[in-house]
Order: C-alpha cells, then structure tokens, then sequence
C-alpha cells in the first residue's frame, strides 16, 4: 500500500529500538553522537511520511488526527535535541563531568526514551498506553541522575517516587475504566482497546467512569507537572544534562497530557458522566499563577524556566477544559508553540551555563555582549515564551484569553493575571542575564545554533502566518476532542 | 457465585488490608521487611485464588511472580541493603502511630466509601477487591508520605504496586499483556531503586530523605 514498501508506523518504533542496541555497544562519543542524531532524524522522516499517508490502524497501535500530531512534534524535537546533545555532550566530555561509560548508557537511554514516548502515542490499548509511559518515565529517572551528585540523586529519587505514585494511580484509573467497559464488551482484550472503548462508552457506568477519569487525571497529572503535584519537575528539570530538560519540558510532558486528552475524549462520549472541563480547568489555573508567582524566586536559571514549563502546561490544561473547538484549537497551538519555544530556551541555557560554568541566575551577566548570538538567541526565546508578538506563544495565548473572555470573562481575567505575573518575573530576570558588563568567568562555545534557529523561525512563522493547511488541520483535531468520533 | 469461592477470596483480600495497616506500626526496619514479605504472600495467595475460581491459569503465572519475587527475592535483596548500611536499629516515623493508624482506618472507609457505591454494576467479588485493592493502594501512600527512609519509602511503594495487581487481578478477565507487564514493571522499578540505593550509598552515609532535602540548590 506504500510506495516504499514498508510501515512508516513500524519506522518511529523500530528505529529507536534498533538505535538504542547500536549506541548502546558502541565506544566513544563522536560516532554515537552522529548516530543518535541519524536516528532521530530518521524517526522524524518516518513521522513525516505517516503524516502522509495513515497507517492501517490496529488493535494495538492508532494512528488519527490526535496522535499524529503529538508524534511529528515529538520526533522533531527528539531530532533537534540530539543535535544540540551531540555538542553539549562533547562540552561535558572534554570538562570531565560525564565519562564515555556513562555516555553510551547516555546515548541508549535517549532512544528507549524516544521509543517509549512514541509508543505511547501510538498505543490503541490503554494498557499498552501505559506500560510505555512508565518505561519513558524510567528511563528520564535514569538519565535525570547521571551526574551523580548529590543534588542530581535527590532530583532522581524524587521525581522517582512521585513519577512511580502518579503512574501508579493511573493504572488504578486504568483499570477502573476496564471495569465500566467489562459489562459492555465483554470479558478480554477488546475491553482496553481506545477505539473500540470511544464507539461503546456511552453504555458505560458513569459514576464508575467519573471515578477513573479522577485517577487518570491525579495520575497522568502529576507527569504533566499540574500545581500540587508538580514537586518533582523543577528538580529533574535543573539537575538533569540540559538535553533531558529541553526533552523532558518539550515532549514528555506532552505525552502525559496526550494520555490525559485521550481518556478526556472517552468521557465526552458518554453524555451521563461528569464533564471533565471544570477539574482541568481548576488545576490549570491553579498551575499557571501558583508557577507565576514561583518564578519571582528563582535563582537557578534552569529551575526557573522548570517554572515557566508548569506555567505554561497549567494555560495548556486549562484550555483543553474550557473545551469548544476554539479552545481546544488554542489549547494545540499553544502546546505545539510552548514545546518548540521551550527547548529552544534550553538549548541556549546548555550552551550558556557551559560558558559561564554557573546555573546561578546571579552570576550570568552581560551575554550578550560576551556571547552576542548565544544572548539574543536567549533573548528572542524568552521573549518569544512571555508571550509578546510576533511570536506563535502570543497567538495562541491571545486566542485563549479571548475565547475564554467570550464565554467566561471572570476566568479570562484570572489567566490575564497569571500571564501578566509570569511576563513581569521572565522580563526582569532576562534583562540581569543579557544585559549589563559580563562577570566572572566566561569561555567561548562550540555552540550548534541551528536547533535553535529552527525552532525560533518556526515559532516565528506560525505568529506572522499559519498556513491554512495546519489551521484546517489542527480544526478537525479540536472538533475531534470535543465530540469523541473516531475518524469520523 | 459459589458461596465458598466467593468467602475465601474476600478474606485474602481483607488480609491484605489487615496486612497493610501492620505495616504502618513496624518502627524496625527488619520487621517492616518481613510484614512486606508477608503482605506480597498473601497477594499471591489471593491471586492463585482468583485463578482457581475463574479457570484462568495465566493468573498463576502473576501469583508466581508475586511469591517468588516479591515475597523473597526483593525483602532478601532489602534485608541486605538495610544490613550493609547499618541502619537496622534504626526507628524512623515521621507521625505518631496512633495518628498514623486513625488515619489509615480512615482511608479504608473512605475507600469503600468510594467504590461500593460506583461499581454497583459489577459482579461482586470484583467489587470487593476492587474497593479493598483501593485501601490497600491508599495506605501504601500514606506510608510513603510518612516515612522518611528511602528502605520503608521503597516497602510503601511496593505494598501499593501489590494493591494495583489486587485490582487488576480482580477485575475479571483483564488481558494477560496487563498483568505481566504491572509485575515486569515492578522488576524494572524494583531495579531502578536498587541503582539508587548504591548511589546514594556510595556519596553519602545515608539513605535518610530527609537529609537529601536539606539541599535543594536553592539557597545562597
């Protein structure tokens, strides 16, 4: 049926596997570095021709208007990240701070995570669904603490414990979805498949469903990073290596709040259940000024845009709870926005905290006179994050406050006002960092600016002008997480 | 249902629960041990009970792993931790048990307060387990939040991963893809604290978590 010959969908998670046994043999760190790159590129490639031509789907992987674009997103950063790894990785190298060991464990754990999170997408069964979150979450845990010191351990084991009872909590969800679904379907295998689950849902249990979507949400919340389940994100995010941050901000927050829409979606198929909007839209609220108020106190550059991600996630969530197809619309856009924006601050902050050997906001002045392309890349990125024109973040920031103003002023002020909060703390914090006579110590980068260009001009286009093909694209998904059809 | 099959799986799983409230009053860790140990044989118990009456051998198969894994491989494996860092006279509780316990009764009649109502529709016994799987899940939690050493953070987790595969086990008929891979995971997870324990073990004298917050990178 493909003119290739073979299953693209095969491609994205079989790529990474087979990456992932390669990297994880081979010594030194120039080829595993090109290799790790040539796969995710090659993932992206795979994604690119799914997005042209839609696998069958079956009943363990899926492929629809929802997923399809998590997965380009996800293998395009996953591409991006790994080039911008292989010269933050040949910083570390040269410094001392990781050993080769340590690298191929490095290199191989990327790919394993590249395939749990694709998978994870993929997945039909919500079961399998699952199974692929938690192996993406080990292998973050793993990578979080590969420093090993001790702040890097107390990172690692809290974003452990948390991540494990979060997950775990999902499955309990899980289950309890399986068991409003068993009267229904039947006993085995059909009973946890998505599809199948979304056509049948309206004759489920609602009160036993309103139950599981609280799990799910507390569970695949907590993994988002929603406000009082967030404890473990600003650590993992600033003890990690900054490629797992820029990854961990840009994708596997995203793969959670996927997991999330998916069963959102299986209960706006049951019209007697609970709508799942006001919860969403309580902790996204909750998020978004709670991480506003945190960035203020921030003295760790790499915690403080930690911050900004729980910011960001909690507008995201809350646009998926107000729902309706603008909103969801906005929600989409300003997810897509936020992952591209965010690693691409992450991969400017690798490049500058390894110029100035400090993660203290206090001790980075004057970039962009000491590093005049790393500063206004950094510039540019936050400006772009705070959510100014002409940038993507304020397009779709603008659609949420206006749809939400529409239907809802009282909460449309309250996002203004987080937004607002948020913009002043990046403001003043960016102006410290890129302004003012540069101190302490500063070396010169072997920066690879391409990553960030690339993501910065795609942030920038899709402010000045979205091609109608993506409007169109991203309306049908929005009507799609309203009504619950499967390909209809 | 048959009134003995129905009876002998409702009192293993309420053994669980029973078990799990034992756990909140273990101040030593090599009694905290054996009570996990304990609280793992009666989950494959309850599992191999579940098989026999439904006919579903691969249930067996989940008891098995229950038994041999966690029942004594993983409490050896902690006994051997606990022992090589000396921390076994060691009495850590961050609460009073008195308190600790109240609230753990608390969240057993929360819990069936929670699900007995919402699974009216389905067939008892999975009612039951399903509702007695969440105290014992909640309690595991409750030890997490109470305890502050990595060895009884560890036992809370895992008597809240043997209550996840109580309620998978009694939701009849899950997929079997469901069950190994909650045992499989546990290995993994089981693994990845293991690295952790010896990395901790190996920079600092302590596996306390307590004395791991003392630095969180952002004071001057």
């Amino acid at each position: 049926m493909n003119m290739l010959g073979f299953d693209p969908l095969a491609g994205i998670l079989l790529i990474p596997v087979v990456a992932a046994g390669l990297l994880a043999v081979l010594p030194g760190y120039v080829i595993p570095a090109r290799i790790n790159v040539l796969a995710s590129l090659l993932s992206f490639g795979c994604a690119l021709l799914l997005l042209a031509h839609r696998s069958e789907s079956g009943s363990y992987l899926l492929v629809d208007d929802l997923n399809i674009v998590f997965i380009v997103l996800n293998t395009f950063v996953g591409f991006t990240t790994a080039a911008f790894s292989a010269s933050y990785i040949a910083h570390e190298i040269e410094t001392g701070r990781l050993t080769l060991g340590f690298l191929r464990f490095y290199h191989a754990m990327y790919q394993v995570m590249m395939f749990g999170m694709n998978l994870a997408l993929v997945a039909n069964n919500i079961g399998l669904m699952w199974v692929a979150v938690e192996l993406a979450t080990l292998t973050t845990v793993v990578m979080v603490g590969i420093y090993r010191t001790h702040e890097a351990i107390e990172a690692a084991w809290k974003y452990f414990i948390l991540g494990s009872v979060g997950i775990a909590l999902a499955l309990f969800g899980t289950i309890l979805v399986y068991l409003a679904a068993r009267p229904v379907l039947g006993e085995g295998p059909g009973a946890m498949i998505w599809t199948v689950l979304v056509t049948r849902a309206s004759g489920f249990d609602p009160a036993l469903l309103n139950v599981a979507f609280v799990f799910l949400l507390l569970g695949y919340g907590t993994k988002v990073g929603l406000a009082p389940l967030h404890a473990w994100l600003p650590d993992a995010h600033a003890e990690g290596p900054t490629p797992i941050s820029a990854v961990l901000s840009g994708l596997l927050l995203n793969v959670a709040l996927y997991a999330l829409l998916r069963f959102k979606i299986l209960l706006a198929a049951n019209p007697d259940v609970i709508a799942p909007g006001p919860l969403m839209i309580i902790l996204g609220l909750l998020s978004l000024i709670f991480a506003a108020f945190m960035l203020y106190r921030r003295r760790d550059i790499k915690r403080m845009f930690a911050y900004s991600s729980i910011e960001h996630m909690g507008i995201i969530v809350f646009a998926f709870g107000m729902a309706g197809p603008l909103g969801n619309f906005a929600g989409l856009l300003q997810m897509t926005m936020h992952s591209l924006t965010k690693s691409a601050i992450f991969f400017s902050v690798g490049h500058v905290t390894q110029a100035k050997g400090t993660q203290r906001i206090a001790d980075i002045t004057g970039l962009t006179e000491s590093h005049p392309v790393l500063g206004a890349c950094l510039v540019l990125a936050v400006v772009a994050i705070a959510g100014l024109p002409p940038f993507g973040v304020f397009m779709s920031e603008f659609l949420i406050v206006s749809s939400t103003f529409e239907r809802e002023p009282l909460l449309a002020a309250a996002v203004v006002f987080g937004l607002l909060i948020g913009f002043g703390a990046l403001m003043l914090r960016v102006g410290g960092l890129a302004f003012g006579t540069p101190r302490g110590r500063s070396e010169p980068v072997h920066a690879s600016y391409l990553p960030i260009f690339a993501h910065l001009t795609l942030v920038l286009i899709a402010g000045l002008y979205l091609p109608p093909a993506v409007v169109t694209w991203f309306q049908h998904v929005a009507t799609l997480l309203d009504t619950g059809g499967v390909g209809r | 249902m048959h009134g003995l099959d129905f009876d002998v799986a409702h009192m293993l799983a309420g053994g669980l629960v029973l078990v799990s409230l034992m756990m909140l009053y273990q101040d030593r860790l090599y009694a905290l041990i054996n009570t996990l140990a304990l609280h793992a044989f009666i989950l494959a118990l309850s599992v191999a009970w579940q098989a026999y009456i439904h006919n579903a051998p691969h249930l067996y198969i989940t008891a098995a792993i229950a038994l041999g894994f966690k029942a004594l491989i993983v409490p050896a494996a902690l006994r051997n931790i606990v022992f090589r860092l000396g921390i076994h006279r060691e009495i850590e509780t961050v609460v009073g048990i008195g308190v600790t316990m109240l609230v753990g009764i608390g969240l057993v009649a929360l819990s069936l307060e929670v699900m007995l109502p919402v699974t009216t529709r389905a067939d008892p016994l999975a009612r039951e387990d399903i509702a007695l799987a969440l105290s014992v899940v909640l309690i595991g939690l409750l030890m997490m939040v109470t305890r502050r050493n990595a060895v009884s953070q560890v036992a809370g987790f895992m008597s809240l991963e043997n209550g996840i595969v109580l309620a998978a086990t009694g939701a009849q008929g899950m997929p079997l893809v469901v069950e190994i891979s909650v045992a499989f995971s546990v290995l993994i997870a089981f693994i990845v604290i293991g690295i952790f324990l010896f990395r901790i073990r190996e920079r600092f004298d302590t596996v306390d978590v307590g004395a791991l917050d003392s630095f969180r990178g952002e004071h001057e």
